[in-house]
């Protein structure tokens, strides 16, 4: 699997998501700065990592979705290509409409940084082969603007179409609409989630429950 | 010749704010009586090259809609000075 990373400016989850990566798939991934027009020959993942790209001036996201790299990832996407989008990442992907809705403030106006448990709401997607449905994992969050949001069309949709992948098990603390904390695209190739999973891959980080996320993308992209 | 023109970008009605909830919280707390519901939004001033005012608009709601509010959860209204 030939995984790149894009790094915007702000950006600062990308060693965490290399780590992820390399762990679980033998291979180091590539970075992409934000200013490239071209994604790397042979890239089958495109990965968004967390962090705070342009400041989260304006709003979280919103510059970095308008990159000179993002037509190549729209692209790329449009032709069937896997995509994942953590925290900030998955912010970018809703700015740039590579996936609907939009991550507002938290409702409580915290920052929150505590780990949560997500629920597994569609698995068998490149992103979940892993997991069961319904199985539970713990992940870190870190972020200010987590509240996911989309209007009641879109997320009946959502939901109708089983194109949630997460949800919070433990409470939902950010103010999320139905307690969603990662959605998929259509095809099932685009993938954007609040909390990092890339944080917890390795008993010395405490565990490994975000480990399958990685694995499960690795086995799906094994032939490429 | 320039033209200014301010973007006015609002939360959309139903679309949580609470930012403007935490202002009302306040407001209460310092004593001010009778506020209602409280909404915030941003005002971004734009200094276009422009001499036509219908032009210049035009140019401030492209720019509203590309990059400056985000339409799932924002509304904008452009006024020029």
């Amino acid at each position: 699997m030939n995984a790149t990373i894009l790094l915007f400016p702000g950006t600062n989850r990308e060693r965490d998501m290399a780590i992820a990566l390399e762990k679980a798939t033998g291979r180091k991934p590539s970075i992409t700065f934000h200013r490239e027009t071209e994604l790397p020959p042979g890239t089958d993942l495109v990965v968004l990592p967390g962090g705070f790209s342009h400041g989260d001036y304006l709003r979280c996201g919103a510059m970095a979705a308008q990159s000179p790299i993002m037509p190549a990832v729209r692209d790329f996407a449009a032709k069937g290509g896997h995509v994942l989008g953590v925290c900030n990442g998955f912010q970018i992907l809703c700015e740039a409409g590579l996936l609907p809705g939009a991550l507002l403030r938290n409702a409580s106006l915290r920052f929150l940084s505590m780990d949560c448990v997500l629920r597994v709401e569609r698995a068998g997607t490149p992103f979940t082969s892993r997991w069961q449905k319904g199985e539970t994992f713990r992940a870190p969050m870190a972020h200010g603007d987590g509240n996911y949001f989309a209007d009641e069309e879109t997320l009946d949709r959502l939901e109708g179409e089983g194109l949630v992948a997460f949800r919070y098990a433990d409470g939902n603390r950010n103010g999320a609409a139905r307690d969603i904390a990662g959605i998929l695209s259509p095809n099932l190739r685009v993938c954007g989630l609040m909390p990092h999973p890339e944080d917890l891959v390795d008993p010395l980080m405490g565990g490994e429950d975000g480990l399958p996320l990685f694995t499960s993308l690795a086995e799906t992209l094994v032939s490429a | 010749m320039t033209i200014k023109a301010k973007v006015y970008v609002m939360p959309k009605n139903g679309v949580l704010d609470p930012q403007g909830k935490a202002i009302a919280h306040a407001l209460g707390t310092l004593g001010f009586e009778g506020v209602g519901e409280v909404r915030t939004g941003k005002v971004i001033e734009l200094e276009l090259a422009e001499t036509d005012p219908q032009a210049a608009k035009a140019a401030a709601e492209a720019m509203a809609k590309k990059l400056l509010a985000n339409t799932v959860i924002e509304s904008f209204r452009v006024e020029l000075a």
